[in-house]
């Protein structure tokens, strides 16, 4: 080429080779258009969101005369937060875990205290964990002590990758050390009896449920009241039926504002007034339409004979707190380990 | 590799542009295939040897491997006889929809793992349209072995089929009927002529069938139960790991995964190189 010694040519076509590939890559400039904000969620909060988007939209309008746009990611939330760690710009995350917002916190990302920065630990909504049995209740299945039987099989999904799959465990662990008081031995008998009976560990909550109402697996599916009353709209009313035993555990739905990315992209106060819209009684009353108990007292009022009274066992009460409930049942090795065991 | 590419410069080319070219793809190589493998091998530093054994011989984790590994062989082995007779069909007679039926073969590359395997857990299980006639004689699929073996069954179907139907291609038909004239039977003129013929096709490709289906996920992951030590395969203690921010961890298990692939591509690549050799006289 042109006299050049061909180790160099060839260098430098290979150089060009990368100045052109790498040229190809470089991100197109970013133009004026209306603020967006991106809500990263859960993974079955995807029908939840799209119906409270729009409503947060003419809010936004009405108090700023701003005309803005939501986008949402969802997937299994700690999927979600790895995503944000490695860079994905979310402005606020409506999650179901405590801990993948905790995950978030100790890498600088959300405010240390972000429990703190909005009521009910930064909760706008809570759920429980309820079984759904097929129609007339053949297994006559009424409480936890009915789910370690011989005869009855479960679908639930993998604590280890769920969100949800590991509030089912928490719950049985908070009904057996309540019901056995507190006697380690006894608790991890009724433990091991009771993930003994699963017959399908799915990934998510949605691989649960199709499991059991398509598939026809197992006697009992174990998964958020919300997302079992969802089922029954969904499935047919007359097919299955929800029992939601006399103890459960609370779980949160905690939200916050990944400070980081909403200063960045300049959506700060957008980000904050998302998430205050989600405490309004609008957004509250929507909430529990799709069957997530509310702490609004007005909305919970109207909608309490959809939710039935039941003992509420908190994280912190049982376990002492997020980060002790991971290390000791979740971890690599750790009780879940265990009792899965052989 | 390259001081020979540069030597045959000299020579005449018919298209131009080989320094550009292999810039490119050089760079290409890198960005999709080498960095990523670097920055695993970065995570894996994190570990110290006795970190990285403890990890990686996990009873449940050994439970996985045993898991994947016989799911992937059984997948292979019925691969290997399918997708034989599949090319054989496609090469050698001349059908309706012949075109159709080659073209299906692509389908699992083309279809997202995961719709396959969500289409094989609903065929499959006891109230699906297959499942329910195989209830009765006590065979259920989804949810057990059989159901992994067969979603990697299906996902890695096209690579026997679309490494042997060209070498078969190139086998006249005259070749088996000459066979015959010499007074061969069928089965002689099968084993002794037309398999040894492809033999090297086959084994590529039942190779790769086997490897591919050592990392499948998405299709395995809806119709295998996840129940710890039965139906656990190793890409999904990978997910597990992940899920539980374990970077180490997941590298680790996956390095396996890796390790036994790319020793299995280097064994067939060697061995094919040999036995192309052995064909030719050396001069392969």
């Amino acid at each position: 080429m042109l006299g050049l010694s061909r180790p160099r040519s060839l260098f430098a076509a290979s150089t060009l080779g990368l100045a052109l590939t790498l040229g190809a890559l470089s991100p197109a400039q970013a133009q004026d258009q209306p603020r967006e904000l991106l809500n990263s969620s859960y993974d079955i909060a995807r029908e939840l969101f799209a119906a409270i988007n729009p409503k947060f939209i003419d809010w936004w309008q009405e108090q700023h005369d701003e005309t803005v746009g939501v986008k949402q990611s969802h997937g299994g939330s700690s999927t979600q937060a790895r995503s944000i760690m490695q860079g994905l710009r979310a402005d606020v995350v409506t999650f179901n875990q405590v801990t993948d917002v905790n995950v978030l916190a100790d890498a600088g990302l959300v405010a240390k205290d972000w429990q703190d920065r909005y009521p009910n630990n930064a909760s706008p909504y809570y759920s429980t964990t309820a079984f759904l049995v097929r129609k007339g209740n053949p297994k006559q299945i009424e409480n936890w002590d009915d789910l370690a039987r011989d005869d009855v099989s479960l679908v639930f999904p993998n604590p280890k990758t769920s969100g949800n799959g590991r509030y089912t465990y928490l719950a049985a662990w908070g009904y057996a050390d309540q019901a056995f008081d507190g006697d380690e031995a006894k608790i991890e008998d009724y433990m091991k009896t009771f993930l003994g009976n699963v017959e399908v560990f799915d990934t998510g909550g949605r691989g649960a449920t199709t499991t059991f109402v398509e598939r026809g697996i197992g006697d009992v599916l174990i998964t958020f009241e919300s997302e079992v009353n969802n089922i029954r709209n969904e499935y047919g009313k007359d097919d299955y039926e929800v029992v939601v035993p006399p103890v459960s555990i609370l779980a949160e739905f905690p939200v916050a504002v990944v400070d980081e990315y909403a200063q960045r992209n300049g959506n700060e106060d957008l980000a904050k007034g998302y998430l205050d819209y989600l405490y309004t009684e609008e957004a509250q009353r929507l909430l529990a339409g799709f069957n997530y108990r509310v702490n609004d007292e007005k909305v919970a009022a109207e909608f309490s004979d959809q939710f039935p009274e039941t003992e509420l066992l908190r994280v912190e009460d049982v376990f002492g707190s997020w980060p002790e409930a991971m290390q000791t049942h979740f971890s690599s090795g750790g009780e879940l380990d265990q009792l899965q065991r052989r | 590799m390259i001081a020979q590419a540069l030597m045959r410069r000299r020579e005449r080319r018919v298209l131009p542009g080989f320094g550009l070219s292999l810039g490119i793809s050089l760079t290409f190589v890198s960005l999709v295939l080498l960095l990523p493998l670097t920055s695993l091998v970065g995570q894996l530093s994190q570990l110290s040897w006795s970190q990285y054994w403890f990890l990686i011989t996990d009873p449940r984790l050994l439970a996985s491997y045993a898991v994947t590994l016989f799911g992937a062989g059984v997948a292979a082995l019925f691969n290997a006889a399918f997708g034989l007779l599949m090319a054989w069909v496609l090469v050698r007679y001349e059908f309706p929809g012949k075109r159709l039926v080659d073209a299906l073969m692509d389908l699992p590359f083309a279809l997202p793992t995961a719709v396959a395997g969500i289409t094989l857990a609903t065929l499959y299980s006891s109230n699906g349209w297959i499942g329910r006639l195989l209830e009765p004689w006590g065979i259920s699929v989804s949810y057990t072995w059989i159901g992994i073996a067969l979603a990697m069954a299906f996902t890695s179907i096209p690579f026997v089929v679309r490494t042997v139907q060209p070498v078969l291609e190139d086998l006249p038909a005259e070749v088996d009927e000459a066979a015959m004239t010499l007074g061969a039977s069928d089965g002689h003129a099968f084993r002794r002529v037309i398999l040894p013929y492809l033999w090297p096709a086959l084994v590529t490709g039942t190779g790769l069938a086997f490897v591919r289906s050592l990392g499948e996920f998405g299709a395995v992951i809806f119709i295998a139960g996840g129940k710890p030590y039965e139906t656990e395969i190793t890409s999904l203690m990978v997910f597990v790991k992940l899920q539980e921010y374990d970077y180490a961890g997941a590298s680790a298990v996956a390095s396996i995964v890796l390790a036994t692939s790319l020793a299995l591509l280097l064994a067939i690549n060697l061995w094919q190189g040999r036995f192309i050799k052995r064909l030719h006289g050396g001069r392969g």
